[in-house]
């Protein structure tokens, strides 16, 4: 028997942002014995760079808003792909969620009246955006911290990365398997559910607004368990990045820039998003730069600002100004806010925008406008789940967040990641206690699965020689960058396809020194297998997926096609091959397609 | 001890230094070793304007070191994982730029002293979150809204607000004299961090809970003898000690030595 710590438990909820803190505080409060695991400190996973806000149609300050319209934007600003019914089931239930935070201690900015404040937010037809100045993450993922910390019900793993989901004799997840970070030691878990919480993969890509921890993990977990994802060759790239100094390339600007009243420019000065209105949007934006600052001061006396399309159309109509030789000295457009707002009001409303320009490229944006540009930022596609249960498609496997595939379609819209995470963490959460209650016989560990898992992640120590593992992984970044970025081409990603066998073969051959203590060499060589199982099925769907739809841009198919609107792309992880199928997508009954296609005028 | 060019990936060579001539090359003195005991490394590392500390750190596990011990995650001010002491100063490894620096002066960098190490620039920090367990958490009443919410007005939240930008680098516990010499004194201090998310509860427009007692007799709030050390290091630039913990102090004071609270709490007692 290998070595190491066992536990056991009904529910184990693996990481521990928004989404993974809702299911453990649900699964917890439904009886379940839970357990939290979290690759990082409780508290520092992404939710907490979450600038803008949480969607929820509330009312608050337009009163008009109700759900349907929110459950029409998220369609429409998915492009259709969405899994209707999660889309729905987030609508109807986010208000609610919010509540339940500001119950829970959340101090969100206020209405003159003492009601939640909500903001404008890009694809959303009403402010709806629930907000704290732009530190929304943070507030978010402190009050649930603090809510299960203060229940105390809840046992957390930090700085624990878990590296194989195990399995029984019937194919069910009973466990799961990993090493504490700290000391390197290796720790099982025995249970009867699992809980998917681990975020997205966007650490694969060189300009990205992700950190070190989101590498897939839980979607190559669930590949190699035998479990589907969906919609993987949907990958957001933010509109709005940093791009100078080198340094802070890709770290996020919040879209909330705009939504308070920023626009983007190019060199000349012109708004260029007017020229970039798609057909489907038309109907609703504004036509000129008079309408559109109208529309800021009243929704009702005109349309909404073509600066504010969903992020899908704002970051291809950077790259094409910058393409055609509109852009900025370093390679991006301008996004100015300080023509456009009292210094002290970019102050309070902007914050961390302000601080971070200020501090890291000696902008300051009350006085001068930010260079931008697209940065990889979100991971659409994820782990197949049902909608009412987030059940994944093997048993006792459940996702939530961003590592679950379905909610948003072709192309999220902002603030409906808080929202989703809020929504479906809760419903996992609850789902997971209920199968690990209906579960009889207490679970045990395989301890093959053990072993075969400690050879896989032991290797890098025994090699004499062999490359750094932070080499292999940039190479893989720049590789994804240029091959499989935001507009991608036959060619470039039938390249990709080739690189990565050179790359996975690279992978396989690395070389770590020191010991297993808090040895990051060691861990990026555990996570570089995901990486490249994960962003293998990325590419492999992308090169079927023949037409150009919200995250996904083909130069070689520029238009979207009616025949790919009614498939997802399944990725599975079969005979040691990432293998990616058409699957037939869900279709919404009569009278939510009614809500859909709507014109609102 | 000082050691130049030490073992691990990527040994720095002249062949790789002429590779990024014209560059400009950074002394770092990095501790590195674990709880028995360690000492400072020396790298010599290229970097470019606009870089930051956490950069070259990277840059060392990249190229010289893979197994450097670093937390980090946000690279953004915003998440507070990457805490050290840079030249002795406490600091976001993630917002310090380079350009700070004297140039051609080596650059120290050693992990947090408050707290135990566990390898390199990494420490135990378990102290903070075992706090944070002892906290009671919010209480509210019915929501006063007719809508079933609650309602608040920002000019109550403000200051709840201002607590609530923290993001948990623990800069402040480190620099707090009651405990960074102090081992002892952890198990009845609760440290600032904790004295601002209490006032933040005492203050929060719906909580109906008191800890005005517990803040001064479980969490230690009498050690603390403002000299502000704590406001000084936030990087969120809350003011930890005049918004915080002195109106802290003086809800303290009121409860415990008011004479009309007195003869309340004797009352209470006697029911």
């Amino acid at each position: 028997m290998i070595e190491r710590e066992t536990h056991t438990y009904d529910v184990v909820v693996i990481g521990a942002g928004g989404a993974g803190l809702r299911a453990a505080i649900e699964a917890s409060g439904n009886g379940a014995k839970t357990a939290l695991v979290c690759k990082s400190l409780l508290g520092k996973a992404h939710t907490v760079m979450a600038e803008g806000g949480i969607a929820a149609a509330m009312g608050n300050v337009y009163a008009e808003d109700n759900w349907k319209v929110h459950f029409r934007d998220t369609m429409r600003g998915g492009k259709f792909l969405n899994n209707w019914r999660m889309a729905q089931l987030h609508a109807q239930e986010a208000p609610e969620r919010v509540w339940e935070l500001e119950n829970w201690g959340a101090l969100f900015d206020r209405t003159p009246d003492g009601r939640i404040l909500q903001r404008d937010f890009g694809g959303h037809r009403y402010a709806r955006l629930a907000h704290v100045g732009d530190r929304t993450g943070l507030e978010m993922i402190r009050t649930l911290q603090q809510n299960l910390v203060g229940v105390g019900q809840v046992d957390v793993f930090m700085e624990c990365t878990m590296v194989e989901l195990l399995r029984d004799d019937s194919g069910a997840v009973c466990g799961a398997f990993g090493y504490w970070r700290p000391t390197g030691e290796f720790i099982s878990f025995a249970c009867k559910a699992v809980v998917m919480a681990t975020g997205g993969i966007g650490r694969a890509w060189k300009v990205t607004s992700n950190s070190w921890e989101y590498s897939g993990d839980g979607h190559a977990m669930a590949l190699r368990a035998g479990a589907e994802l969906i919609d993987m060759e949907f990958i957001q790239f933010h509109p709005t990045g940093m791009v100078w100094p080198p340094s802070v390339r890709g770290l996020l600007v919040t879209e909330s820039v705009r939504g308070d009243g920023g626009v983007l420019k190019n060199k000349f000065g012109d708004r260029f998003m007017f020229n970039y209105v798609p057909d489907l949007f038309r109907k609703e934006t504004a036509e000129t730069e008079e309408e559109a600052d109208r529309w800021y001061k009243d929704h009702s006396a005109a349309r909404r600002t073509p600066d504010l399309l969903p992020r899908d159309e704002v970051a291809r109509a950077i790259n094409s100004e910058v393409k055609a030789g509109r852009g900025t000295p370093h390679g991006g457009v301008f996004l100015d806010v300080s023509s456009r707002l009292p210094a002290d009001v970019i102050r309070r409303r902007l914050p961390s925008m302000y601080h971070q320009f200020l501090e890291l490229a000696d902008v300051d944006i009350t006085k001068e406008p930010m260079e931008i540009g697209p940065t990889c930022h979100y991971t659409m596609g994820g782990i197949r789940a049902e909608a009412e249960t987030e059940a994944a498609t093997i048993p006792g496997l459940f996702a939530c967040g961003e590592s679950a595939g379905g909610m948003h379609g072709a192309n999220r819209l902002g603030g409906n990641s808080l929202s989703d995470l809020l929504v479906f963490g809760k419903r996992a959460g609850e789902a997971a206690a209920q199968y690990a209650a209906g579960t009889s016989g207490a679970p045990s560990v395989p301890e093959t699965q053990v072993t075969d898992a400690v050879r896989g992640v032991l290797g890098p120590f025994e090699r004499v020689e062999g490359e750094n593992p932070y080499v292999v992984l940039q190479d893989l970044q720049e590789m994804l960058h240029n091959l499989v970025g935001i507009i991608r081409t036959e060619g470039e990603l039938k390249e990709a396809l080739e690189m990565f066998h050179s790359l996975k073969d690279r992978a396989s051959k690395v070389r770590v020194t020191g010991t297993r203590a808090y040895n990051p060499g060691w861990n990026t060589s555990i996570d570089l297998r995901n990486m490249l199982m994960v962003a293998e099925g990325c590419t492999k769907a992308a090169l079927l997926r023949r037409e150009s739809r919200g995250g996904h841009t083909r130069d070689d198919y520029p238009a979207p096609d009616p025949e790919f609107a009614k498939i997802n792309h399944a990725v599975r992880y079969e005979n040691g091959e990432v293998t990616v199928t058409a699957t037939p997508l869900p279709q919404m009954p009569d009278d939510l397609r009614q809500i859909v296609e709507e014109n609102p005028e | 001890m000082t050691i130049t060019n030490p073992g691990g990936l990527g040994q720095w060579t002249e062949e790789r230094r002429g590779e990024q001539a014209g560059q400009k090359v950074a002394t770092m003195r990095v501790w590195r070793g674990d709880a028995t005991g360690g000492r400072f490394e020396e790298f010599e590392v290229p970097f470019e304007d606009g870089e930051v500390v956490l950069d070259i750190l990277h840059r060392i596990q990249a190229t010289q070191a893979s197994d450097l011990a670093v937390r980090w995650n946000c690279k953004a001010g915003k998440c507070g994982s990457c805490s050290a002491e840079v030249n002795g100063k406490p600091r976001l490894t993630c917002m310090t730029r380079m350009n700070i620096f004297e140039p051609g002066a080596p650059i120290t960098v050693n992990p947090l002293r408050t707290f135990p190490v566990i390898k390199d620039l990494v420490t135990d920090v378990s102290f903070n979150y075992e706090v944070a367990k002892k906290i009671p958490p919010l209480k509210t009443g019915p929501p006063a809204g007719p809508d079933g919410h609650h309602r608040m007005f920002q000019q109550d939240i403000d200051r709840g607000q201002e607590f609530r930008k923290c993001i948990e680098c623990f800069l402040c516990q480190n620099v707090c004299h009651v405990i960074r010499d102090h081992e002892e004194n952890k198990a009845h201090f609760a440290g600032p961090r904790f004295f601002i998310r209490l006032a933040e509860l005492e203050m929060h427009p719906l909580d109906t809970e008191d800890r005005t007692n517990l803040s001064q007799d479980a969490f230690g709030l009498g050690y603390c003898n403002i000299t502000k050390c704590c406001t000084e290091v936030c990087p969120e630039h809350i003011h930890i000690t005049d918004n915080g913990i002195i109106p802290l102090k003086e809800r303290v004071m009121s409860a415990k030595y008011d004479p009309i609270s007195r003869v309340i709490r004797a009352i209470r007692r006697k029911k």
